[in-house]
């Protein structure tokens, strides 16, 4: 192909003006972006309006498409599976060896658990959960981690709250739309959740790898007490998760930390609830200000 | 039907031709948001500036140089970039290869693969480093997948992109 012609202007006045014209708009155009790159840093929410506007536009095909085909979700981790499916069936078979023990203590103690509620009448609260979604697209461009459930601001669902399966945790509304809202997935490494491993209450953190697994750093100084076959599951601190969500399972260690592997696979998922963060869920503590004015006269 | 055939005495629409490149782009930005792919890692090349660069490469003078600005722009808000990331790689690619272009005399379909293969580097590599900066830790490694599949899909695309030319220029 030969060089181009109206950018190489020669003697002509006006061509070089034009040129130079367009050289200054596109550069003013890249200083645009730059400025707002620094904008979105100083204020994350800035943009979060067109960004919505954009998942809105797109949501009906995306949740159209994603109602007629399941399965093509988990295409990557088919992959995977191939890779290392000689070290992952020995794994699983240790796992399910381990599980079925776990399986009979646990089908004791939830008829002991039923038995006990009875006793003391208690009843599941269901007012936690805001909505029920789908999730119809993710970020599979872009290195962040971030997935689109078909629900939104007029289903009740806000930023920041906790997004979960039945299976597990999935992550956190980071962005919400009228219909559509994006959640950022537990396997970004801006997602931060405080876990405990579930058989004892051996403390970490759960950050996620941004390849579909989550590094758990131990909240105890010295050796790692975490080994493969741990399942993590939420510790309620901070208020956005409420305890006991099963996070992930424990399938290496290395460098201190362990690996994890989410045991909610946003992939394969069918819905995935909405809830309320979990602090908003606690009532007031019932006389607080009596309990208050006790000290004060005991004070006295 | 033999496909369109050119008319003697008639031009095709401005409309057409002005807006099918643009549109081609935008439907290139599009794509992945529509998918229902819930993908653990980046996995799809981004079309939109798969496309961008082989309508630039394939006419010259289709565009003005700040046409990166624009695009990026809409790419930004379908992709979930931080907003300005494409805007701002995007109008680099696009004088970048505006300063290749005067530099090369002749340019053979291999100069446009290796172009479009650097163009994919800068934006991949760029748009780390800008996640990065927003306090992402995302390994390196992850993005090299997607360069892959960016250079190995780019010949199909100036493909697809030749065909809907012929449909452009037909009146």
């Amino acid at each position: 192909m030969a060089r181009s012609s109206s950018r190489r202007p020669g003697i002509n006045r006006r061509a070089q003006y034009s040129l130079f014209v367009s050289y200054v708009i596109a550069i003013a155009g890249a200083v645009t972006g730059l400025l707002a790159l620094l904008l979105a840093k100083a204020d994350p929410a800035g943009f979060a309006v067109l960004r919505a506007a954009a998942s809105e536009t797109t949501r009906p095909v995306a949740a159209t498409l994603s109602s007629m085909v399941s399965g093509i979700g988990s295409i990557d981790e088919h992959f995977v599976a191939y890779i290392n499916a000689g070290s992952q069936n020995a794994a699983l078979r240790r796992q399910v060896e381990a599980n079925r023990v776990r399986v009979i203590e646990a089908q004791a103690i939830e008829q002991e658990n039923i038995r006990l509620k009875k006793l003391l009448k208690l009843t599941e609260s269901t007012d936690a959960e805001v909505a029920t979604a789908r999730l119809i697209s993710s970020s599979s461009t872009i290195s962040r981690r971030i997935a689109r459930i078909n629900a939104g601001s007029l289903q009740g669902v806000a930023t920041g709250m906790p997004v979960r399966a039945p299976e597990g945790l999935i992550g956190r509304v980071l962005l919400v739309g009228p219909n559509s809202a994006d959640v950022l997935l537990l396997t970004d490494s801006q997602n931060i959740v405080p876990v405990r491993r579930a058989s004892d209450n051996a403390g970490g953190i759960s950050t996620g790898r941004d390849d579909g697994t989550i590094e758990i750093r131990p909240l105890s100084a010295g050796a790692n007490p975490f080994h493969p076959g741990d399942i993590m599951v939420t510790t309620g601190t901070g208020g956005l998760y409420s305890p006991n969500i099963p996070v992930a399972v424990v399938v290496a260690l290395r460098n201190g930390t362990a690996i994890g592997v989410p045991l909610a696979s946003p992939a394969r998922v069918e819905a995935v609830m909405i809830e309320r963060p979990y602090d908003a869920n606690i009532p007031p503590p019932p006389g607080a200000p009596e309990e208050g004015d006790n000290g004060e006269k005991q004070g006295q | 039907m033999n496909g369109p055939v050119p008319r003697l005495g008639r031009t095709p629409s401005r409309w057409r031709v002005q807006a099918t490149p643009i549109i081609c782009v935008m439907a290139g930005s599009t794509i992945p948001a529509l998918l229902p792919i819930i993908s653990q890692s980046p996995t799809l090349p981004p079309f939109g500036l798969l496309i961008l660069i082989g309508w630039r490469l394939l006419h010259h003078e289709i565009w003005p140089l700040w046409i990166g600005a624009p695009l990026g722009a809409f790419d930004d808000l379908m992709s979930g970039h931080p907003f300005g990331t494409a805007i701002l790689l995007w109008s680099l690619v696009m004088m970048l290869i505006e300063m290749a272009d005067s530099r090369l005399f002749w340019r053979d379909y291999w100069h446009d693969w290796l172009i479009a293969i650097l163009a994919c580097a800068l934006f991949l590599g760029g748009s780390l480093l800008i996640t990065w900066a927003s306090g992402s830790k995302t390994p390196l490694l992850l993005v090299l997948p997607q360069l892959l599949w960016s250079a190995l899909l780019y010949p199909l695309i100036v493909r697809i992109i030749a065909a809907v030319d012929r449909w452009r220029m037909m009146a």
